[in-house]
């Protein structure tokens, strides 16, 4: 990269400089006719100078050509001007001022603008550049690379830059224009007047800048530990378990202040010298206007030198310490930017970065990878001198099966990564067929050859995007266009193209479903369904699928099966004599297993304010309970409730376990309740206060009678909950349609999840093992209705969780070997890649991968050599050197290597 | 069923005759009652044990599965089961298999400790059951001795 800032700036955005700098010179005539014209508001149009009378009149506007006199001897007239009287003069001329001022607003307002925008494309492209470099550090390197340290360099450490940049060389051009007018003036005025204010104006200039270099010193350090600061708090959320398990929590606190302190005195530093740069500077700057009252005055009643000079050159002075104070903080600040972006990019400059050309989208990468894949010669020495692959050869066919073994300190790990072109041999070549590999693009490496490592990184996206995020390579298929968008995009890529970015179409399809057997979008599925029932993940596809939603306007024919599955259900349980163990919804029956809450409601929340819990703050449902006649009636069970737990709950202490999972009220405010019970069995319940009865009101809410057993649903309240449930649905629908998805047994409810859709109702408490019989008979109504894999479609958009952490160790290796089968590669490297697994499944797997792959290569990395029986061809490894190769029958025998490797397991 | 209900059934067992009745409502409370159809297994031989049973209603039988199947007896209301495995831990001593509509209070491992712990006369309560089958086991055992010599 560029390392002069100065230069990168004028390189990218020199016309646009040019621009804004010929945009304030144009203001400038502007500029100082609107400082002039308020004098002459005062002096002619206001006090008449140059006006014998008021009814006298004179010409406004006349214009004479620039040095007309001196060219031809006499005025020019260009403009004669309007003859005007006083009054209308001075109307004319206060508004030529409101005019001036909207003129020198306006070059305000383009001036500003166009100096931001040209920061914001210039930030834009630097943000690009850095993290381009970044995509293009090797893997090696990745592993020195601090992840929070890097998003706090591209996030905010060239933040500063996108203001200064736009200020880059207007401020400059124009402040020393403006200071080198005002000296000029002063120095026509009194030349030794001058050069004294010269004088100290240089010193400013030495000295002050002089004074800044441990500012800018400290600056660095303040920079680089607010880095360390960002990459140490993201250290401890990476090490959080670890901090928890051994109690090192106050170490880091320890660590994490002695951090703060140093910032703190590195800013502390700052703020002295800098406020001590601030104090000479001003000195400076009163000195002058000393030395010109002073031994100007002395000059002046000596008689050395004409008071008015003397007057002008103070008057010319009072414009010169602005400009030079400014020019001094533009200095300061492009220093302050140099340093940060020195420091930002020298940490995107590893050695070994990756050409441009090998992540070219476009390179050929028709050709598939065939032939012999022959290393000769493969050594790998790490940053430390140690030798970790030492001087390698062999040969092997691409679409051969090759199990790689050995101890795990043979470096057969690091062989897997130098196979897949994931790292670069120190020394010797790899070639596949007539081809380098290491000289392969990754156009072509990316795509013919798959690589599972031992940890998978998944994206914090669906199940089915991470499947397919093998694929996506480069745009393929046009996203839908509207003429909006194609404006919108045209505009999009006209702006990327001026800060330097790729114009690729984020949005478009970029999944290349030819690669994985596919024909597009519509019969992808069915791809990666095979691969997951392959990798044995089809089950934890369904259970996502089951807890999932689907939106049945988008997937109308997804919700039709549901429904039927829905309808059939009871019949299927009927069939184990079951159907007792599922309590449906019925629109005009209360739900007893359900809680008083769910039988009001009646449906699904979708907006905030209708949630269960925030049912007794819900206006609508308060009024809708007071005209069904049971709000009194919920305040009666609420005093049941709590007089009950009061009884219960008296002895045990605050904090008891028992409280957080059966009381329906903190121990903190048992008292409260307590209080509540007296006062009503004292005075009724008319005497409690309206917090009193919210807080009442509240409690049953979470009542549900089959599972509380305490007897306060009768049939009236029955019979009201369910009409209020009714003219709570019929209200809601006028007032705020939407806002609850109301359940009706013939529609699919798209807030719900297809199990809830499917089951339609609760489950009934206290049947013994009635989760376990309704779960397994819902597998078997969806198998026999086939809506197995609906299912399983829909459990394809489960969000995988940032890292993939909603998934299982287990299950991200397995998806991680999905998306590498699903690719079809020429050649798959299976890294240890399965390690997680238990043997039994690992071996399982390895057998279907080999089966499926024939025709097709693999080099597996076994941790147990056991397994490599499998597999055509073996070589066994150890101390970065293969030892031996050959087939599994030929090499197990006495004596070898392998079966040394299979004895010490 | 409510709970006041259950609890006067507890009542009348002997090893929760002697605890004050609001405890025994808390008892209630926080474990669930379970429906068990004839032919449902309780607790089967051999499974590890996490919770004992208080039957309310219904008739159960206790198999013993050695080579063949044995039924070793037959309970009923206010009987307790499944204590032995949650005490100590062992896995279920015998299969109880509801041999008509059963219903029984669960009371999960965790629950029973914690009761036993913050009312020590529970505790008491079941060490005193314990010593009477004890007692009535050893006497058992001795007439068996007898009958042998």
């Amino acid at each position: 990269m560029e390392p002069k800032l100065f230069k990168y700036i004028w390189h990218h955005s020199k016309r646009e400089q040019l621009a804004i700098l010929l945009l304030v010179l144009l203001s400038m005539p502007f500029y100082f006719l609107s400082l002039d014209l308020p004098k002459m508001i005062v002096n002619q149009g206001i006090l008449g100078k140059g006006f014998s009378d008021p009814l006298d009149s004179k010409s406004f506007l006349a214009m004479d050509l620039p040095f007309g006199e001196l060219l031809t001897g006499a005025p020019v007239t260009l403009f004669e001007g309007f003859t005007l009287q006083q009054q209308g003069f001075l109307l004319s001329l206060t508004f030529s001022y409101v005019l001036l001022y909207l003129i020198n607003s306006g070059f305000k307002y383009w001036i500003n603008t166009g100096k931001g925008r040209l920061g914001e494309r210039m930030l834009r492209r630097l943000r690009y550049e850095l993290t381009d470099r970044l995509l293009r550090f090797p893997i090696p390197h990745m592993r020195r690379v601090k992840q929070a340290e890097v998003a706090t360099m591209v996030k905010d450490e060239v933040e500063p830059l996108g203001g200064f940049i736009g200020d880059a060389f207007v401020t400059p051009a124009f402040l020393g224009g403006q200071a080198i007018t005002a000296m000029a003036f002063i120095l026509v005025q009194n030349v030794y007047l001058g050069l004294v204010a010269a004088a100290i104006v240089a010193i400013q200039a030495y000295l002050v800048p002089k004074m800044r270099t441990p500012i800018l010193r400290l600056g660095r350090q303040r920079q680089l530990t607010a880095r360390q600061l960002a990459g140490r708090v993201a250290e401890v959320v990476d090490g959080a378990v670890e901090i928890h398990a051994h109690d090192t929590s106050n170490l880091e606190r320890a660590d994490l202040v002695s951090r703060l302190g140093r910032i703190f005195d590195i800013r502390h530093e700052i703020f002295q010298r800098k406020f001590m740069v601030k104090f000479v500077n001003n000195f400076l700057a009163q000195l002058t206007p000393f030395i010109f009252y002073g031994g100007g005055g002395i000059l002046a009643i000596r008689g050395h030198l004409d008071v008015g000079a003397l007057i002008a050159v103070i008057f010319a002075y009072k414009d010169l310490p602005g400009p030079i104070k400014e020019l001094i903080d533009w200095e300061q600040q492009r220093n302050d930017v140099q340093i940060k972006y020195d420091q930002v990019i020298e940490q995107f400059q590893p050695p070994d970065i990756l050409d441009p050309s090998a992540q070219d989208p476009d390179r050929d990468a028709s050709d598939p990878l065939d032939g012999q894949l022959s290393l000769s010669g493969v050594s790998l020495v790490d940053d430390s001198g140690n030798h970790l692959i030492k001087s390698i050869s062999f040969s092997i066919a691409c679409r051969d099966h090759i199990a790689i073994v050995g101890p795990s300190d043979s470096g057969k790990d690091h062989l897997g990564l130098l196979l897949a072109s994931l790292s670069e041999p120190t020394s010797g070549s790899i070639r596949v067929g007539e081809r380098d590999l290491t000289k392969l693009p990754q156009s072509v490496t990316g795509r013919r050859i798959g690589y599972l490592g031992q940890d998978t990184y998944l994206f914090p996206q669906s199940v089915r995007e991470n499947l397919l995020y093998g694929l996506r390579h480069k745009p393929l298929r046009e996203p839908k266009e509207t003429p909006e968008r194609r404006a919108r995009r045209k505009a999009w890529v006209a702006e990327s193209q001026r800060a330097g970015n790729p114009t690729w179409d984020f949005e478009a399809d970029w999944t290349d479903y030819e690669a994985a057997g596919a024909s597009g979008p519509e019969d992808i599925d069915e791809r990666i369904l095979e691969v997951l029932n392959l990798v044995d993940m089809d089950d934890d596809a369904y259970r996502f699928g089951l807890g999932g939603f689907i939106d049945a306007e988008a997937h109308p024919e997804i919700a039709d099966a549901i429904l039927r599955a829905r309808a059939e259900l009871p019949k299927r349980l009927a069939q184990d004599k079951a159907e007792n163990l599922v309590v449906r919804f019925d629109p005009d029956a209360y739900n007893k297993n359900a809680t008083l809450a769910e039988n009001l409601l009646f449906g699904t929340p979708r907006k905030q304010g209708y949630k269960l819990r925030d049912l007794a703050n819900n206006e609508l449902m308060t009024k809708v309970l007071d005209e069904a006649g049971l709000l009194d009636t919920i305040i009666d069970m609420g005093v049941s409730i709590a007089r009950t737990m009061v009884e219960i709950f008296a002895d045990l202490p605050p904090g008891h376990p028992f409280f957080e999972q059966f009381s329906f009220i903190d121990a903190d405010d048992l008292p409260n309740f307590r209080g509540y019970v007296v006062k009503v069995d004292k005075q009724g319940t008319e005497a409690l206060d309206p917090p009193d009865r919210l807080a009442l009101r509240r409690l049953p809410l979470s009542y549900s009678e089959a599972r509380h057993r305490l007897g306060l649903i009768d049939e009236t309240i029955e019979t009201r909950a369910v009409a209020a449930r009714k003219l709570f649905a019929a209200r809601l629908n006028k007032l705020d349609p939407g806002a609850v998805a109301i359940y009706d047994p013939e529609a699919y409810n798209s807030a719900a999840s297809l199990q809830d859709n499917i089951l339609f109702g609760r489950i009934a408490y206290g049947q013994a093992r009635a989760r376990d019989i309704v779960g397994k008979a819902m597998t078997e109504l969806l198998d026999t209705l086939g809506l197995r894999n609906i299912v399983i479609g829909a459990g394809l958009d489960y969000q995988v969780g940032v890292g993939g952490k909603r998934l299982s160790a287990t299950q991200r290796q397995k998806l991680g070997l999905a998306r590498n089968i699903l690719k079809q590669p020429d050649l798959l490297i299976v890294n240890d890649g399965l390690a997680v697994l238990d043997t039994a499944t690992q071996d399982k797997l390895q057998r279907r991968v080999l089966e499926r792959r024939v025709g097709g290569g693999v080099i597996w990395i076994l941790q147990r050599p056991q397994s490599c029986e499998q597999f055509s061809r073996v070589l066994v490894m150890q101390d970065g050197r293969i030892v031996e190769q050959g087939s599994f029958t030929d090499l197990n025998k006495p004596g070898s290597a392998l079966s040394d490797i299979m004895a010490a397991e | 069923m409510s709970i006041d209900e259950e609890v006067e059934v507890l009542r009348k067992i002997p090893l929760f005759a002697n605890i004050e009745p609001a405890k025994l409502k808390l008892m209630c409370f926080a474990s669930q009652r379970m429906t068990f159809n004839p032919g449902q297994v309780l607790c089967g031989q051999g499974d590890v044990g996490d919770s004992a049973y208080i039957i309310l209603e219904g008739k159960a039988e206790v198999v013993v599965e050695n080579h063949a199947p044995l039924v070793v007896a037959q309970i009923g209301k206010n009987d307790i089961i499944g204590e032995i495995a949650i005490l100590c831990d062992v896995p279920r001593t015998a299969s109880v298999i509801a041999t008509s509509e059963l219903t029984a209070l669960e009371i999960t491992k965790d629950l029973f400790f914690r009761m036993v712990t913050d009312f020590p006369e529970l505790g008491v309560e079941v060490m005193r059951v314990l010593a009477h089958r004890l007692e009535h086991t050893t006497a058992l055992l001795l007439e068996a001795r007898k009958g042998a010599k």
